[in-house]
């Protein structure tokens, strides 16, 4: 393949590409990102192809393997063009009938169809459905649509114009300004202005400068970063390349978890092609400019989103944050200076570029520009990828868009920020989501997990799992995070376990205060903010543990116990055959638990049919 | 720690650690294909990969201890990962790890003598959707529970067997 050198090439290019396609034909787009293919679309996607050759159609009918469509409770996945006719829970045994109906002749199956929780009715089309209705999808917007393994359908969607025209026609001086303009933050979690930072880099003392990609997804609960790499890997490129041009960087790095090997592979393929067709190597759109990129895989430290940890762990050693007076934008991996930012926020850079600041301005909220992209799971019930306007309520992403709790149960909090966020209760559900608005109810927006918790969870028991995590991922360098989060979490399992004493709380408060002021890096300094808020909110919980011994919830095993209702037990024996520790008796119909063998597992209550068995 | 040899192959480790030209900074990518290629990081590779990259022992040690990728004892042939992530752990995943361990006889992080199977909780697989979620090598199993544990097991055994 001959190299793009100029915006006119590539306009050329992009149109062969629109001419060659029938916009008219019928196409099957397969999602093929984790979530799906963890329900067998990889199945579905080669059940296509065979059904297709199989009836001689190769000619008349186009298929493409996309990335996460978001909806991943319904998965998998598969839209068919042109009409864009929306089939969940697809089986590989659907697919003939598939074929021979929409495919050829444009009818629709009923049963795959999605239908409406609330009212019933089936939904045809995708931009239908209330879950993607409601939403605005700009970075996630070609997720669903393009094959993120074909440069070609990343060039035919206006992909790397946005870096033509950037390196063809305009100063570094005036991206930065225009980056800076936009309004547009770091998505990763800090929300630092992200032209402010290009331009400390840029003006930071030094030739060799670098930039870095961070898609070390690491809270607990998120996954927004992984179905980006997985399925728009060239729209991160774009932005990275265009940020290193406006800074002087010719190096750029990717830091990606190893546990992602699908971003790990179509990151890879993307860098190749890019390198191919120019828009990585020497020369850039023949400005003199040259820049590469590097993959790096993640080791498995939480800590390692930290910039500084993350940069010694790009130059092999042991992921620990130094202290933040020396900014990674002056001196950064190698001591040079570096610009790193989440892979979200380098995905929206194409986007501002090519339609300007203003555009970009009109979204989001005063202080938050652009959208924000969640990750929307726990006890809800559509869980999957949200892209909403900043600014939108809580409640909107949570009812409109999620359709509500699960099991028509009662909402009691929603976490979002991973570990270093918190909880906010119900009373806040109006809230704006925002960088601010999530900051000042104690939590924060850390890398897009929304968890929405019920009833059945235990808030008590919520702080003592972050904790737990935090204990384990933090690197040990600082005494305050090292030691003060083990102390915090000895006392919260205390209070799980029944043996809080009515002085705990406020020592709770004390070393939350402490580790927060005291510790070095972000992970400690955010850590004790789940305890913060849940104390905050739901402190009525922490009293009912240390108090009355009690977990309201029925989550903490040594403050609960399970009971057979005599009057809804029918004898019918699953509990009993199924309990672990043989601590079901049956007395002819009547079954019993004994306590001491009980371990609380919770097998048996799934196990009954006839809802007779109760925690209290 | 105790450390378990192997048998030393400094030939396969010299050719991991030359395709990164014997870059300092490619520690943990040189590790990381050496965890890949045995399942472990055994000792004797540790120490070959500190003297030919000229990286003090300790500062290896410090890398392969630091990071949840590595691990210093040999693992089972197949790799059970139970997430315990927000979305998994709110749905009742520490349950399911339970059952596993009450399953196979070993806790969360060890492996079955006979190196069948090794045991590892997660701190999120990104597949929050279909949460509790597990995986078998690269295989996901969905919307797990206490009670499936067992087939899960007969079902990996028995690919095994096909195999």
């Amino acid at each position: 393949m001959k190299k793009i050198r100029t915006p006119q090439e590539l306009e050329a290019l992009r149109n062969s590409l629109l001419q060659r396609r029938d916009t008219n034909k019928p196409c099957v787009r397969v999602c093929l990102g984790t979530g799906c293919r963890a329900r067998g679309s990889l199945d579905v996607a080669k059940a296509f192809a065979n059904e297709v050759k199989r009836q001689g159609l190769e000619i008349q009918v186009e298929r493409k393997q996309t990335g996460c469509h978001g909806f991943c409770e319904r998965g998998p996945v598969v839209v068919i063009g042109p009409k864009e006719i929306f089939y969940q829970r697809v089986k590989q045994r659907d697919v003939p009938e598939i074929v021979s109906k929409t495919l050829l002749n444009g009818e629709v199956v009923d049963r795959l169809l999605y239908a409406n929780p609330a009212t019933g009715q089936k939904v045809l089309y995708e931009y239908e459905v209330p879950f993607y209705k409601k939403q605005t999808r700009l970075v996630l917007a070609n997720n669903g649509t393009i094959d993120p393994t074909n440069i070609l359908d990343y060039i035919a969607i206006r992909g790397y114009q946005a870096l033509a025209k950037a390196i063809k026609t305009m100063s570094c001086e005036e991206i930065i300004d225009t980056v800076e303009k936009s309004g547009l933050r770091g998505l990763g979690g800090g929300g630092f202005p992200t032209g402010r930072k290009w331009r400390l880099c840029r003006e930071a003392p030094g030739d060799i400068k670098f930039v870095i990609g961070n898609g070390d997804e690491g809270d607990p609960g998120a996954f927004s970063d992984r179905s980006l790499m997985e399925g728009n890997p060239h729209s991160i490129l774009e932005g990275m390349i265009i940020g290193a041009y406006a800074i002087g960087a010719n190096q750029g790095y990717l830091y990606v978890r190893a546990e992602y090997p699908l971003a790990l592979k179509h990151l890879q393929i993307a860098i190749d092609q890019a390198r191919e067709y120019g828009f990585l190597g020497k020369n850039i759109f023949n400005s003199g400019f040259d820049f590469d990129i590097r993959i790096n895989r993640g080791g498995g430290a939480f800590v390692c989103g930290e910039s500084s940890a993350l940069v010694a762990s790009i130059e092999g050693k042991m992921g620990e944050p130094r202290a933040k007076y020396i900014h990674t934008v002056e001196r950064g991996l190698w001591n040079k200076p570096t610009n790193l930012n989440n892979v979200k926020t380098w995905a929206n850079v194409p986007f501002i570029i090519n339609n300007g600041a203003d555009w970009y301005g009109k979204i989001g909220t005063e202080k938050s520009k652009g959208t924000g992209i969640f990750s929307l799971v726990g006890k809800v019930n559509n869980t999957g990828l949200v892209e909403i306007p900043m600014g939108t309520p809580l409640r909107q992403v949570i009812y409109d868009i999620g359709g509500g709790i699960l099991g028509g149960k009662k909402f009691k909090a929603v976490q979002t920020g991973g570990p270093s966020g918190g909880c906010i209760p119900e009373k806040l559900l109006d809230l704006p989501v925002d960088f601010e608005k999530l900051t000042e109810a104690g939590s924060m927006m850390g890398s897009g997990g929304m968890i929405v918790m019920d009833e059945d969870t235990c808030m008590v028991d919520v702080a003592r799992y972050f904790l737990d995590f935090l204990q384990d991922e933090s690197c040990g360098k600082c005494v305050p995070c090292r030691e003060g989060i083990k102390r915090m979490l000895e006392v919260v399992t205390d209070i799980t376990a029944g043996r809080g004493k009515e002085d705990d709380l406020e020592l709770l408060q004390e070393l939350a205060n402490m580790v927060k002021e005291f510790s070095l890096c972000g992970l400690g300094k955010t850590a004790p903010n789940t305890v913060l808020s849940t104390l905050r909110y739901f402190k009525d919980e922490y009293e009912a543990h240390v108090r009355d011994k009690k977990c309201p919830a029925g989550i903490c095993r040594d403050l609960i116990e399970y009971f057979i209702l005599e009057d809804k037990c029918t004898g019918c024996g699953a509990c009993l055959r199924l309990c672990p520790q043989h601590a079901i008796d049956a007395y002819g119909l009547i079954h019993t638990i004994d306590p001491a063998k009980c371990i609380r597992c919770g097998i048996c209550r799934d196990a009954c049919p006839f809802e007779a068995i109760i925690v209290r | 720690m105790e450390m378990p040899e192997g048998i030393p192959e400094y030939s396969k480790v010299d050719k991991i650690i030359e395709s990164y030209s014997c870059e300092k900074s490619a520690l943990i990518a040189i590790l990381q294909e050496i965890e890949n290629l045995y399942g472990y990081l055994p000792a004797w590779a540790l120490r070959h990969v500190s003297e030919k990259l000229g990286v003090s022992m300790i500062q290896v040690y410090g890398v392969a201890s630091f990071y949840d990728a590595f691990h210093l004892t040999p693992r089972g042939k197949h790799l059970i990962r139970v997430c315990l992530g927000t979305a998994c752990y709110l749905r009742g995943s520490a349950r399911v790890l339970e059952a596993f361990e009450a399953e196979l006889g070993i806790k969360d992080g060890e492996t079955t003598p006979d190196l069948e199977f090794s045991l590892q909780s997660v701190r999120c697989l990104g597949a929050c959707a279909l949460a509790p979620v597990m995986v078998v090598g690269e295989r996901y199993f969905d919307k797990m529970t206490p009670t499936k544990v067992h087939s899960v097991l007969k079902r990996v055994q028995s690919r095994n067997e096909k195999d």
